[in-house]
């Protein structure tokens, strides 16, 4: 039960107006070679679902699929930091769904366990209760909120076994190991693809029941480079000094 | 002294020792520069970290460790990494003591609007990002923002005109002028800067607000 697949054989299968998940929080724990393999296909008028957009000031991760106009929905909590989302709102490209950060990921995690919904008092008395079904439990009341499930999620781990077991690493984990349950094709491209017994039970974040498939993306220093190229290029970590 | 500068030290002296606290960005997040010595508190990053540290230098980031900005951090001794569900059952749960978030308008109702500004006919943009769940969820929820916007339009209002992220939420409302306390029957101003009445604040205000008996000049040291 060999997991291992190639990412273009995946998203040669992947047809215009599909839903899809992708882990990630402003790139840090993002599938980028995943993205970019959906880019570079094109398929259009899909439905992407991820908790925030690209890392700030665009060009980055999620921010090319909005640029080529290729989704048409976009359901997060938080879109502003990808400029090329914004055009193509104001374009009337694009429709966004926003749902408070906790309550994302809770609709997710309910999908993704077998749950009917989810009550929370998060966002009563805001535009977020609009449209929804109210519920007074014990004097309190909830937003009835329902499950939230893609075609495909695609996750990002540090290391992977070829039963599709994958641990995470570092502060990169964030919505990965939730959306990894809610989809009915659930990808995971990691930094290394290790033999089974390699990766200690203890240490797995997603079980491999979870996963359908695992492809290689950046190597772990590879993965590196790009975010000091990244950071260093956005002025978060001082510019090396240059070679005399 | 700058506005924002102000307005950072201010809102450190919001903080107890021991707190669990979550900075949102923009003007907050310089509050953690401004901590009084002998608090400590446990920063929250909402991505999935407590105990985060200073920006690590060149050579010393890590791919995988990052604030929710998408900015590399350290992680100190004691900290702790989880997932998204994990962070905003911290968040949503009340383990926050204190969350100190930016805003574009406040209310004298304790309402805060920091999410959603037009950018197309019924179409809002940057979201609300972990800002309903922290209004919610935390504690107490401290709003920071300049007094009046540039066109000089006092942005402590009676009735917030933007849409809101909760109703009814804050404690405290701090700005480079004065701080008020959001009780059940409206806005009590408890410090105002040296230069100015609290008249002469009436006129640069909209809400509605009493003076405290305790009235006190605009502290930015412990």
């Amino acid at each position: 039960m060999n997991k291992v697949r190639q990412l273009d054989d995946i998203v040669a299968g992947i047809e215009d107006g599909a839903t899809i998940m992708f882990g990630g929080f402003l790139g840090v724990g993002s599938p980028l070679r995943s993205i970019e393999k959906i880019v570079a296909k094109g398929v259009r008028d899909l439905t992407v679902i991820s908790v925030v957009n690209s890392y700030p000031g665009g060009g980055f991760d999620l921010a090319p699929l909005f640029s080529n106009r290729q989704v048409r929905r976009f359901v997060t909590a938080h879109t502003g930091t990808c400029p090329e989302a914004i055009e193509a709102m104001k374009a009337g490209d694009l429709d966004v769904e926003f749902y408070p950060m906790g309550t994302w990921i809770e609709k997710i995690r309910a999908a993704g366990a077998g749950l009917g919904g989810v009550l929370t008092p998060i966002g009563l008395g805001t535009l977020v209760e609009d449209g929804k079904q109210r519920l007074e439990i014990d004097g309190r009341s909830y937003l009835v909120e329902m499950p939230l499930r893609a075609d495909y999620a695609f996750i990002a781990g540090h290391r992977a076994d070829t039963l599709g077991n994958v641990e995470y690493r570092g502060v990169s984990l964030n919505s990965n190991p939730v959306i990894a349950t809610a989809a009915d094709f659930t990808v995971a491209e990691v930094n290394e693809i290790v033999e089974v017994g390699e990766i200690d039970p203890s240490r797995v974040g997603t079980p491999g029941v979870f996963v359908k498939a695992v492809v290689q993306g950046d190597s772990p220093t590879e993965h590196q480079a790009v975010f000091e190229r990244l950071w260093v290029r956005t002025g978060r970590l001082a510019a090396p000094a240059t070679a005399a | 002294m700058e506005a924002k500068d102000a307005i950072a030290r201010r809102a450190a002296l919001e903080l107890a020792d021991g707190e669990v606290v979550n900075l949102g960005f923009g003007m907050p997040t310089a509050v953690a520069n401004h901590i009084p010595e002998g608090v400590d508190v446990i920063l929250q990053s909402e991505n999935g970290c407590l105990m985060f540290g200073p920006t690590p230098a060149l050579g010393e980031q890590d791919a995988d460790v990052a604030n929710a900005g998408g900015q590399p951090i350290t992680l100190l001794p004691g900290a702790s990494i989880f997932d998204l569900a994990t962070s905003f059952g911290i968040i949503r749960g009340g383990h926050v003591d204190t969350t100190i978030l930016g805003a574009l308008e406040v209310d004298q109702e304790g309402c805060i609007a920091n999410w959603a500004m037009p950018v197309a006919p019924g179409k809002y943009s940057p979201g609300m990002g972990g800002a309903m769940d922290l209004v919610g969820g935390a504690r107490k929820v401290v709003a920071v923002l300049q007094h009046a916007d540039k066109k000089g339009r006092s942005k402590v209002l009676k009735k917030c005109t933007l849409p809101i992220t909760g109703k009814g939420v804050l404690k405290t409302i701090i700005t480079e002028k004065a701080v008020f306390e959001v009780t059940p029957t409206g806005l009590v101003l408890t410090e105002i800067v040296a230069d100015t009445t609290p008249d002469e604040l009436r006129a640069i205000t909209d809400a509605d607000f009493v003076v405290s008996p305790d009235l006190c000049e605009y502290r930015l040291h412990a």
